[in-house]
């Protein structure tokens, strides 16, 4: 066609045309499309963090129940519990007939009856709800434990669970008030050595028993070494026990609310250690009950307060019982207190029909509602914590799904100290998991953000003077020749892997400066006289000798100074420590009490600082580097000398641009991932001390995120840690870029 | 001008001028002197120094070692004495030496220190060797003779060119074995497991009929005991080769007189250190270099190559910018060339421009939650069932490091070339529009064109920084270990589910997780160099276009 005709037919033309808008359509289709999308991506970062925090702060949620009249024999409930696969709920009646049956609809699934011997039950204890170990008290003085517990079969590939009850020790009940009084109170607990059972009689003595279990060698069964002990001074008017998994501490409250504490830890002679006073007058505490663990124990009073104990070692190494926290009240009297099973969380129910969510670490109250208008007698709370059951005055059963995901999280219990179970003290700590299944997590981020702060800190003082200054240097007093080779060879650090770096922090200059530590203070001191001098020395130097190097070279000369002062110092490092520290620096320094660390803030400090030069250096040159000549000219016209320049008009103009400079690099600092964690112990401290180590978020981030189970707390919390760096960074660095496109219209106006 | 007085001249504020001089020398040094230490100490990892023998006698023993200086220190006496050794009382300072002693399998010690006091003259032995062994390390010793199925063969002065002909024959067999097993038997394991998924997507799948159903997993149990039998076979000649690779050994005797015998299959390679001409330290030194650049890792990567670490970063970085360029470069375009430039253009590109700033640990954690457990989770729903609970894409891996990596460095890429763009002459764009172009003919054909370098650029740029990420990595698809590449001659040929290992973690992990840190150090440093190379080689090649560009919109334009 081409050949046929230079000019274009009319026809071929317009579909020409056409596919020239077509293409000119889908080329701005895509584009936009693109453009969009990248901008949508970058957001979307932002968004799916936000999500994925979000959740930390939402209340617990509770769903409609199903309610019903209690299925089973009709005497009434002492006690509702859960099974431990969940499909079950368990009721156990006065006449200590177990039921098992379905939440969802009642039906019955399995009945058992204890055997009592022709006696009366007249009280029931239960243990930690994941032992689900109970005992009844008799009329006669003797009690029986037993064990709610399941069978799991699979069949059909379904699972089926068959529930039964189990007797640790032994189907009979046990003798365990010789008089034969009847058992008004109980306490049971199991823990890694046996199980003990605590009571008080109706002639208001006080028992205790205890199961010591030992593994027998030929068959493999437990078997159960039993010993009675009766305690002296006994309290009147015993309303509640309590017993702990290490069966060391027996609690007991009495009718003025007072609550003793009791050493057990050996029965034969137990000692009554402290009591306290915790009810108002006029009131009585009307629950009581441990958390997970047992170390901390919730009282609910006739008031409707919930306050939380626990043992606090004093001076003179003696546990005394310390209110720990106050969670909000409820209306009026709690009837019962359950915690969850593997959380330090619990459930109160009170007279006024409110079921209330609390959770211990974080002093939060999830939910707070009333559920009913009757009187509620009792809780439990799913072992998965899915799902919650309560039970009211006239015996109707109710069962609903519960939504309680992240309690442990509160802004109290991130930012503000806490106290800890098993400290001495409200503290800041972080410490995210632990072997043991009670084990409180701790997640207080102020250790991270100090720690952050600090390397940040140090980093920005090693680098802050050496970027600026060298940037002031090289934009305005060094010779362009040098320039040339100066600034890329800067910039280029920029690009350095801080894997690199981090690494040469951590197993290079963290063991050489722990040797050397005499040659790093000197240097510090001697390495601005030693300039200093050299420029006196070069101004004195007969002039035809310094004609060789034009001005703008005073950096070039100052390389072979620094270099052997580096070398002289490293040099008599060892006999400075000879001299004055004894033979080690570092041993004096713990000698005179500093904590010293290998990887400490001062190594971050250089490495990091490193990092953070050529950022600040520059955006720093840039600025000062345009400064507009005429100003600098002008000032040296009216007599300034260049370093008068420097000051008065230099820096003066291009202060906005340093500070954007410094920002940026402090952003920088802020985030770093891996020099702080190859170059520092990571471990969590709040202080300032250049000579120890930090553990940053980012490096928190790094080390922790891997093994982090996703959807939980923890994970969410990390989540969190890497938005606020996100947000932080974000804002530092709009604020120096508006700073310099501020700076840049002002330059361009001068 | 002679002499000016003191107080003047620092008034004059010359000394200041120094001072702030000196911040630059000093920033210089550091740069300078860290290139030199990564250099120096990388470079040295493959050069064989002299085998040291001496006699160290302290108070308690007298001890023959035989060994390779690590490092030299001189420190105060007093932190010696603290250690337990015995010094002069009059003594302050203590010059000490750290032996690699090699021989870990005997002694369970392969570096020590040794103070200069205790040591007799060092001696050069000639007929010491170095052994670099396949497990426990280097081997330090004198050799004896040379064993074929426990008859020596060669004894004396020969036994060490007998020694180096049967070592080459034995690399070869192992060399075969490790192919064998790795290509052969890899890919019947790999087809066996396929076909276990295969039988469980075929219970999954619910629209077959029993019959059906019976009738594909028979077929699929023929396929595996088929691909078992083949695997026996496979693993005789495996067998076979292992056998006769263990014929020959050789015996030596260590420092402290104990003779031991060496199976050559356990040996890589054997050196007559001291006996070498600078030529022939050279010659080896090539070779260590190239078994460094391209075999596997040993021994917990203490040892051994770095091969799949630079397959994997190079690989990784590829993808990425498969990702990268395409969407920076549109994005650009629509900031400069499309859209309205207002406030809303502003803002996005200062947003644009921050993410550069946002701390990469961030995109790991974004690319954890969001690609690896939302998006692979949801794959592996989707397409993936059979295999489930185990993840397939559900796990970090190479794709998920890609993609993360891509949106960090997006920003680098969009910036950059937005530069490119605005260096455009106005002139360049309005010819075009007004000799009757589309505004798509005059973007493709005259403006991308002319921005192609400053493209180019950011996306160096953008390489050199995801080459040299760590922090992101560690949480969305590096391992300390893989044990396949991510490309292997199995359908699809390219794995993107993989992990992959990378150099940057693999300093991280044998520099600071490694058992012996010690053994290890050499390597890191000869790793830290091939990254730092990498990333240097890049950046002067995107400031070289660059500067080539700024030239010649510079000559343009005037």
């Amino acid at each position: 066609m081409r050949h046929a005709s230079a000019l274009i037919s009319a026809l071929s033309n317009a579909a020409l045309r056409r596919r020239r808008r077509r293409h000119d359509r889908g080329t701005t289709v895509m584009v936009s499309v693109a453009g969009y999308g990248v901008v949508l991506s970058l957001a979307l970062i932002f968004i799916f963090l936000a999500i994925e925090v979000l959740p930390l702060l939402r209340n617990a949620g509770v769903g409609d129940p199903v309610s019903y009249q209690v299925p089973g024999p009709d005497a009434p409930t002492v006690h509702i519990t859960s099974e431990r696969y969940q499909a079950l709920a368990v009721r156990i009646t006065d006449q200590a007939d177990v039921v098992f049956f379905e939440p969802n609809s009642g039906e019955v699934v399995h009945i058992e009856g204890l055997n009592l011997d022709a006696a009366q039950v007249v009280s029931f204890a239960a243990a930690e709800p994941r032992s689900r170990l109970f005992a009844v008290g008799l009329d006669d003085g003797r009690v029986v434990v037993s064990r709610h517990a399941d069978d799991v079969t699979f069949f059909n590939d379904e699972q089926q669970v068959i529930p039964k009850l189990e007797h640790p020790l032994g189907s009979q009940p046990l003798l365990m008030d010789a008089q034969g009084a009847a058992i008004t109170h109980l306490a049971i607990q199991e823990g890694a050595t046996g199980i003990a059972v605590a009571a008080t009689t109706a002639d208001g003595r006080l028992l205790l028993s205890r199961f010591s279990a030992r593994r027998s060698f030929l068959t493999g069964d437990t078997e159960y070494v039993t010993s009675n002990h009766e305690l002296t001074s006994p309290p009147d008017a015993v309303t509640h026990l309590l017993l702990d998994i290490t069966m060391r501490i027996l609690l007991v409250a009495d009718e003025r609310g007072t609550l003793h504490y009791y050493d057990v830890s050996r029965p034969a002679a137990a000692q009554h250690l402290d009591s306290r006073q915790i009810m108002q007058p006029g009131h009585r505490i009307s629950a009581l009950s441990y958390l997970l663990g047992t170390v901390s124990v919730i009282v609910g009073g006739s008031d409707g307060s919930l306050q939380q104990y626990f043992l606090v070692r004093d001076a003179d190494n003696i546990g005394r019982l310390t209110q720990v926290r106050e969670f909000t009240a409820h209306p009026l009297a709690i009837r019962a207190i359950v915690p969850e099973f593997s959380r330090k969380g619990f459930a109160a129910v009170d007279e006024g029909g409110y079921l209330g969510l609390h959770y211990a670490t974080s002093a939060r109250t999830l939910r707070l509602r009333q559920v009913s208008d009757r009187p509620l007698a009792d809780v439990s709370i799913a072992p998965r914590n899915n799902h919650i059951m309560w039970l009211d005055d006239g015996d109707v059963f109710h069962y609903a799904s519960l939504r309680n995901r992240h309690p442990e999280s509160s802004l109290s219990a991130l930012w503000n100290r806490v106290w800890y179970e098993g400290r001495n003290q409200s503290e800041y700590v972080w410490q995210s998991s632990s072997a043991t299944d009670e084990f409180e997590p701790k997640f207080s981020l102020v250790p991270l953000s100090v720690g952050t702060l600090k390397a940040a800190f140090y980093a920005m003082l090693f680098a802050m003077p050496l970027a600026i200054f060298g940037a002031i240097y090289t934009a305005y007093f060094m010779s362009p020749k040098m320039r040339g080779v100066v600034k890329p060879t800067i910039e280029v650090m920029e690009a350095l892997p801080t894997v690199i770096l981090g690494f040469l922090a951590g197993l290079w200059l963290a063991p050489f400066m722990e040797s050397h530590l005499p040659a790093v203070f000197s240097l510090l001191i001697a390495l601005p006289v030693v300039m200093v001098i050299t420029a006196w020395l070069w101004m004195n130097l007969p002039a035809p000798w310094r004609s060789h190097l034009p001005t703008g070279w005073e950096a070039a000369i100052l390389i072979p100074v620094i270099l052997f002062t580096g070398w002289f110092a490293i040099t008599l490092s060892p006999l400075v420590e000879v001299w004055f520290f004894n033979g080690s620096m570092r041993q004096w320094f713990t000698d005179v009490g500093i904590t010293y660390d290998q990887r400490n803030a001062l190594v971050v400090g250089i490495a990091m600082g490193f990092a953070v030069i050529p950022t600040i250096f520059s955006i720093a040159e840039d600025a000062v580097f345009n400064v507009p000549k005429h100003l600098t000219q002008g000032s040296l016209a009216l007599g300034a000398t260049p370093w008068q320049t420097v000051l008065g008009v230099v820096i003066l103009t291009a202060s906005p641009g340093i500070f954007s400079a410094v920002m940026i690099g402090f952003g920088r600092a802020i985030g770093e991932t891996m020099i702080v964690l190859m170059a520092t112990g990571n471990s969590p401290v709040v202080n300032f001390n250049i000579f120890e180590g930090m553990r940053t978020l980012s490096a928190n981030i790094a080390v922790e995120m891997p093994e982090a189970a996703v959807g939980g707390t923890h994970y969410r919390l990390l989540f969190l840690a890497a938005l606020v760096l996100f947000a932080f960074t974000f804002v530092l660095n709009t604020i120096a870029e508006v700073v310099r496109q501020r700076l840049r219209t002002r330059y361009s106006s001068l | 001008m002679k002499s000016i007085p003191l107080r003047a001249w620092f008034k004059s504020g010359d000394p200041w001028v120094w001072l702030i001089g000196g911040a630059v020398s000093l920033s210089l040094i550091m740069v300078v002197g860290l290139l030199l230490l990564i250099g120096v100490r990388g470079l040295g990892h493959f050069w064989q120094p002299p085998i040291v023998a001496t006699t160290v006698t302290t108070a308690d023993q007298t001890r023959h070692i035989l060994g390779v200086i690590r490092s030299s220190e001189t420190l105060p006496a007093q932190s010696v004495r603290e250690a337990g050794v015995d010094v002069p009382a009059d003594q302050d300072l203590v010059t000490r030496h750290l032996f690699h002693l090699g021989n870990r399998d005997l002694t369970g010690q392969d570096f020590a220190w040794f103070t200069e006091e205790h040591m007799s003259a060092f001696e050069t032995p000639a007929d010491a060797i170095v052994l670099e062994r396949r497990e426990w390390g280097n081997f330090y010793g004198h050799l004896r003779a040379v064993i074929e199925d426990g008859v020596v063969v060669a004894e004396g002065e020969s036994a060490f060119e007998a020694l180096q002909a049967r070592l080459q024959r034995s690399n070869q067999l192992i060399a075969d074995s490790v192919r064998l097993e790795r290509y052969e038997i890899g890919r019947i394991n790999r087809d066996i497991e396929r076909q276990r998924l295969e039988q469980r997507r075929i219970e999954l799948n619910l629209q077959l009929s029993d019959d059906e159903r019976a009738a594909r997993i028979a077929a699929s149990e023929v396929e595996i005991a088929r691909l078992n039998a083949e695997y026996d076979v496979l693993f005789d000649e495996l067998r076979a080769l292992r056998t006769s690779a263990r014929r020959d050994a050789l015996m030596a005797v260590t420092s402290d007189g104990q003779e031991v015998i060496i199976d050559l299959a356990n040996v890589v390679r054997a050196t007559q250190a001291n006996t070498m001409s600078v030529m022939d330290k050279l010659v080896e030194y090539g070779a260590r270099f190239w078994n460094f650049m391209s075999g596997y890792p040993r021994e917990a990567n203490t040892e051994g190559g770095i091969f799949p670490a630079i397959f994997g970063t190079v690989m990784m970085v590829f993808i990425m910018s498969i990702v990268v360029t395409p969407f920076g470069v549109l994005a650009a375009i629509y900031l400069r060339e499309y859209a309205k430039q207002g406030p809303v253009t502003r803002i996005v590109r200062i947003s644009v421009n921050n993410l550069a700033g946002v701390p990469s640990i961030v995109f790991g954690v974004f690319g954890l939650g969001f690609f690896v457990y939302f998006l692979g989770g949801n794959l592996d729903q989707l397409f993936f069932p059979e295999a489930l609970p185990a993840p397939t894409f559900g796990s970090p891996g190479l794709i998920w490091a890609s993609l993360t990596l891509a949106l960090l460095t997006l920003p680098v890429v969009i910036v950059s070339t937005e530069e490119g763009l605005t260096r455009i002459p106005r002139a360049m764009r309005e010819g075009s529009l007004a000799l009757g172009a589309t505004k798509a003919e005059t973007l493709w054909k005259v403006i991308v064109p002319v921005a192609t370098p400053a493209m180019m650029t950011g996306l160096i740029l953008a390489v050199a920084r995801a080459a040299g990420e760590v922090a992101p990595l560690m949480l969305v698809g590096v391992v300390k270990l893989a044990p396949n590449l991510p490309v292997d001659g199995q359908f699809p040929y390219i794995h993107l589910e993989r992990r992959i290992m990378h150099l940057g973690f693999h300093i991280y992990d044998v520099g600071f997780q490694s058992p012996n840190a010690e053994a290890a150090r050499p390597l890191v440093y000869a790793t830290a160099l091939v990254l730092v190379l990498l990333i240097l080689v890049l950046n002067l090649t995107a400031i070289a276009i660059r500067n080539r560009l700024r030239e010649r919109y510079r000559s343009d334009s005037e």
